[in-house]
């Protein structure tokens, strides 16, 4: 693997940190502090689904239990996002700062990794790290002679996509197949074992390290009203500098189209196989919960592209990666996938394309889980913003079906 | 499997019982223990995993299906997975591919004759910025050539 050369520097996820220094500080302050910090910054999960960290947080520290448990989810297998990899790698000691703040805010005594198996070279030197805590007692018993305890296990992944679903990580952990499950009760009140757990983002626990010490306000200064700070978005595809990007919130997608040096391009797809794909018209749009949400992935397609393979590789993804549950998803996909096939040789008809439109938005309600809920969407959003191209590729409208 | 090759397996997996808890919530790295030195879960490995956590075989087996990485048929001593998903296809994933299949004479979801690698392919490493990529057991390759092929196949005895 190669240094990555074209980070793009804005001082917050980057800005001047001691290892340790979050945990410093969360000793010597009351939980009611850490939360009032959080609560100030107004920070989202950086996982995708965008639900106030501060509130969680709070949720799971209310909860009454005897254990409650903080997991850090990098399983990262959304395509197109690779930032959790960039900040294992350079930046651990943010990641598992904000874990033990995480752990003494909640009530936690104990904390997961649940790293993806794809990771699996990185886990020596993260273990390594966290041995270097707990010689430092950053970690374990007494944390910097407080009377908080807090211990850190990573736990690796066996090649599953829905695993990133808290509900279906949570089962893996417990050793069952990582099948989500129903929400309510949500894992701040029954998680893993059935107690209350906190589930982040990696990029999450890393911004809570710098929110803590630098306070809610700094935070907030960046970004947009709805979508404050900064976000860490991986750009990938067709550009001249791919990487990870440290950019505010509310940046448009033609802002990050010219620093990655893009050109001549057609597509964006934003937030990954689950996300949307914008084309040239709405490259005013901004990366922003309340606009075009996600969590981080910029895949940049050219004019050279064809639209229907790309829509067909995500296609092929989620069939593989459905967990076959529950039916929408399951066959729905499958389904999906069958047109995509029948485009591509142009036997349909318009008639059969709208139904296949009508079932992506069925599955997009019924689905039980975040995977066939947003599955559909790159398949909606390609087929209504790219029709000319599609249509025009294959014979159209034969009466085959 | 004959008595003794028995018997370490069993000791192997008590072993890595003590090592996470006799817990059902140790059954993944108690199997992926397994598999890193096995390359695969057998039917025995499975029994005697069920035994010892005391859970029904169905169980341990029900979950090695679940997950694309655990395996409970033989494989090669070494795995490479190319990653199949939309950005390192664009970045010329198909020569990697014919690359690999020309060197080992196999075809993907194959393992050579002499059981020292098999090919398979993997969605997204999380290397996009530096497709194309692939794994070898667990170590990353990025920005794979056709010419790096050779060189990492070289690498792997
Ligand atoms: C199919 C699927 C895959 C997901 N994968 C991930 C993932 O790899 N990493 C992640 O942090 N969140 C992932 N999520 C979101 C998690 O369910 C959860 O919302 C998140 O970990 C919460 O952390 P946050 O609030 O810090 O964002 C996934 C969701 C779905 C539906
Ligand atoms: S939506 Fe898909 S992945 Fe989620 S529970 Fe249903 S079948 Fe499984
Ligand atoms: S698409 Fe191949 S590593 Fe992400």
């Amino acid at each position: 693997m190669e240094d990555l050369e074209t980070v793009k520097f804005q001082p917050v996820i980057f800005a001047d940190y001691s290892p340790g220094e979050a945990i410093r500080k969360a000793v010597g302050i009351s939980r009611q502090d850490v939360l009032f910090e959080l609560k100030e910054s107004k920070i989202k999960g950086r996982g995708g689904a965008g639900f106030p960290t501060a509130t969680k947080w709070m949720l799971t520290a209310a909860a009454k239990a005897d254990k409650k448990y903080v997991v850090c989810n990098a399983d990262e297998g959304e395509p197109g996002t690779f930032k959790d990899r960039f900040l294992l790698l350079e930046h651990p000691e943010l990641v598992f700062d904000g874990m033990v703040v995480g752990g003494i805010t909640v009530g936690a005594q104990k904390g997961f990794v649940y790293l993806r198996a794809e990771y699996e070279y990185m886990l020596k030197s993260l273990e390594d790290y966290l041995q270097q805590m707990k010689k430092d007692n950053l970690l374990g018993e007494n944390i910097l002679q407080s009377k908080y305890n807090f211990d850190i296990e990573i736990r690796l992944g066996s090649g599953a996509y829905v695993c990133g679903e808290e509900t279906a990580l949570i089962e893996s952990l417990e050793g069952h197949r990582g099948e989500a499950r129903n929400r309510p009760p949500y894992p701040v009140n029954t998680g893993f074992m059935g107690f209350p757990t906190t589930v982040n983002n990696v990029e999450t626990f890393a911004a809570v390290s710098h929110i803590i010490t630098k306070g809610g306000e700094w935070f907030r200064n960046y970004g947009t009203d709805k979508s404050t700070g900064i976000k860490l978005f991986s750009v990938s595809g067709d550009c001249e500098k791919p990487g990870v990007y440290e950019l505010p919130w509310g940046t448009t997608i033609s802002e990050i189209l010219d620093l990655a040096g893009a050109s001549n391009t057609k597509a964006v797809q934003v937030g990954g196989a689950s996300g949307y794909c914008y084309p040239k018209t709405q490259f005013d749009r901004k990366l922003a919960y309340e606009d075009a949400g996600t969590g981080g992935s910029i895949m940049i397609f050219n004019e050279s592209r064809s639209m229907l393979k790309i829509l067909k590789n995500f296609m092929e993804f989620f069939v593989e990666e459905s967990c076959g549950q529950c039916t929408p998803c399951r066959i729905g996909n499958a389904k999906l996938l069958d047109g995509i096939e029948k485009l591509e040789k142009g036997e349909y008809t318009f008639k059969y394309i709208n139904q296949l439109i009508d079932l992506g938005r069925s599955m997009q309600v019924a689905s039980k889980c975040g995977l066939g809920q947003t599955s559909p969407n790159s398949f909606i959003s390609i087929l209504e913003n790219f029709r000319e191209e599609i249509f025009a590729k294959s014979s159209g409208g034969r009466n085959v079906n | 499997m004959d008595v003794l090759e028995k018997n370490s397996i069993t000791e192997e997996i008590t072993g890595l019982i003590e090592q996470f808890g006799r817990d059902r919530s140790s059954l993944l790295p108690v199997l992926q223990g397994v598999q890193r030195k096995h390359q695969h879960i057998s039917d025995f490995a499975q029994q005697e995993i069920a035994r010892l956590l005391d859970i029904h075989p169905v169980e341990v087996y029900s979950v090695i299906s679940f997950y694309s990485f655990l395996h409970s048929k033989p494989k090669g001593r070494n795995t490479i997975r190319l990653c199949k998903t939309i950005i390192c296809d664009l970045l010329g994933k198909n020569e990697i591919e014919e690359a690999l299949e020309r060197e080992l004479g196999i075809k993907f979801g194959e393992t050579t004759n002499d059981k020292n690698i098999t090919l398979e392919y993997a969605n997204c490493l999380g290397m996009c910025d530096q497709g194309p990529a692939l794994i070898v057991n667990e170590r990353v390759y990025t920005k794979v050539t056709p010419q790096k092929v050779i060189e990492i196949l070289n690498g792997i005895n």
